[in-house]
């Protein structure tokens, strides 16, 4: 019965042998840890790939600050299960609402999290769920109004790894 | 088993904003994990959401690996008759469960 | 925003913490214990308080189908000797691990719920941390929410107590600590980023989000011993009975919070 063990025997490997530099997950298999450049370079191509994922979503259309909060722990207790709520600013009337939400990370091995599609019957522009965060960084998350328009907000979040693993 | 928990109240009043809560039981599985010996885990996971009331949706997402095991959401909607909220869960390798709850509108 | 992640390996921080346990510790003053519960965010917490949130509710609804599900050559359910679960298993999670006579030792709830399943159901026991067993063990668990721990502490039970205590103080493994460095003398401090608990089991089995799933005492003690580098014990081992049996009196009048959510 294995759980994460692979997954942080990965992680372990890569951080023990990066030293003390901040670093994210080691998604490939548990040889030999890759180079600094690598790592940089893939938080680059993660930073494209939300980037484009959020294009994705709003196309040319700009995006505007606002309206969009994310209540999130600052410092989570753990990675697997980080419980996140997105409220929007919104009088969710039948001629002005919240047509969706969504949800992205910057240095998640994907950027998408969740989308969620409202309408004028939810009342409230508000959902709850919980996500996995694979390292410090931030979240994002970007609304749909009815007329058309994007809106964003962001919060960023600090993630560590469990002290004492199940397996060695 | 209990394959999945949704709860809302039992009764509320017609205008009333109602918050739903829906838990499934479910791993999640990220595909971006390995085995000891190197082999990617497959993806296993629930890929959407659907929540009807009296058969009309009110609330749907997507969801992606990064959605922690036994997905929780939390979501809201008016009460506007009596009738029979269902929420459904459809994933990967065909996983599919529906389950209802019946709300009582005064 | 500079953020920067605790980075250092467990073993790293664990030669860490060796070092600082060079200060000399406060002296043996009363500490009013403190449940895992008060060492989480609030967010997690939050999780824990609310039954339509917490993922461990899923297993007490299997354990409560189990309860009532006829089983056995004889087709005995749990419920047909022992009726509603509400009333009576009330209590009786509280005061587990508990002394059984024929065996003449104390015996955690997992292996009552066992010794039922073969001596009364006929059937074969439930391997450890296995779903049924864990749903079993959640529903029994929950209805003793709230209550306080008590477990016996007599003349039978002393050997095995002190058999505990001497397990919970003992230095063992690659880096010679014992559970009292880590959860007497340094709880409240952190390692590699995670606050250390006073080790209280008032949950269990919990819903550990490392394990993404619900877990037993004893697969926590396991996963301590692999932390310590030390040899780890297997399921059912006596000394993890009699080191529960010890860690259940330390937290003598603790309210029993099962199902819990612990990081």
């Amino acid at each position: 019965m294995n759980t994460d063990s692979t997954r942080r025997n990965a992680r372990r490997e890569f951080l023990l042998a990066a030293g003390g530099i901040a670093a994210g997950i080691a998604l490939e298999s548990a040889a030999a840890p890759p180079p600094i450049r690598a790592a940089a370079s893939r938080a680059a191509a993660s930073a494209e790939a939300t980037q484009q994922a959020i294009r994705k979503i709003t196309g040319a259309a700009p995006v505007n600050k606002g309206k969009v909060r994310l209540e999130l722990p600052e410092l989570v207790d753990n990675g697997n299960a980080v419980p996140l709520a997105v409220r929007v600013e919104s009088p969710m009337t039948p001629t002005d609402y919240v047509k969706a939400i969504h949800v992205f990370t910057q240095k998640n091995p994907l950027p998408d999290v969740a989308s969620f599609r409202l309408g004028p019957r939810a009342g409230r522009a508000s959902v709850a769920t919980r996500i996995r965060l694979a390292d410090t960084q931030t979240v994002i998350a970007i609304c749909e109004l009815s007329d058309g328009s994007f809106w964003s907000g962001s919060a960023d979040v600090v993630v560590t790894i469990a002290a004492c693993l199940e397996e060695i | 088993m209990a394959r999945a928990i949704i709860n809302l109240p039992a009764s509320a009043k017609r205008g009333e904003i109602i918050e739903i809560k829906a838990l499934a039981a479910h791993e999640m599985e990220t595909g971006f994990r390995r085995t000891q010996y190197g082999a990617v885990i497959p993806r296993d996971i629930i890929t959407s959401f659907a929540c009807t009331y009296n058969g009309v949706e009110i609330f749907s997402a997507d969801l992606h690996p990064a959605i922690a095991a036994n997905p929780y959401l939390a979501f809201s909607t008016i009460a506007t008759e009596s009738g029979t909220i269902a929420c459904t869960w459809t994933g990967d390798n065909g996983y599919s469960l529906t389950e209802s709850v019946a709300i009582s509108v005064a | 925003m500079k953020t920067r992640i605790a980075n250092v390996g467990p073993a790293a921080a664990c030669f860490g913490l060796l070092a600082a346990l060079a200060i000399p510790a406060c002296a043996g003053e009363a500490v009013p214990p403190r449940s895992g519960y008060e060492f989480m965010g609030r967010e997690t917490r939050a999780i824990q308080d609310d039954d339509a949130a917490n993922p461990g509710m899923l297993w007490v609804l299997d354990g409560e189908a189990l309860w009532n599900r006829k089983t056995g050559p004889a087709g005995r359910a749990c419920s047909d000797c022992h009726g509603d679960a509400r009333a009576s298993m009330k209590g009786v999670a509280a005061r587990y691990p508990a002394f059984d006579k024929a065996r003449a030792r104390p015996v955690d709830l997992e292996q009552r719920i066992n010794l039922c399943r073969t001596e009364q159901q006929k059937e074969k026991p439930l391997a450890y941390e296995s779903k049924d067993l864990l749903a079993l063990t959640a529903y029994v668990g929950r209805q003793s929410r709230g209550l306080p721990i008590a477990v016996a502490e007599d003349a039978q039970t002393r050997p095995f107590l002190e058999a505990g205590r001497e397990a919970f103080n003992r230095r063992q493994g690659q880096l010679n600590l014992s559970c009292v460095d880590c959860h007497d003398k340094h709880w409240g401090r952190r390692l590699a980023g995670n606050p250390i608990p006073q080790a209280h089991p008032t949950g269990y089995p919990i819903y550990r989000l490392e394990w993404q799933g619900v877990g037993s005492l004893q697969r926590r003690l396991r996963n301590c011993l692999t932390g310590m580098r030390a040899q780890t014990l297997d399921f059912g081992d006596p000394e993890l009975v009699d080191l529960e049996l010890f860690l259940m009196s330390r937290a003598r009048g603790m309210r029993i919070e099962t199902p819990a959510v612990r990081p």
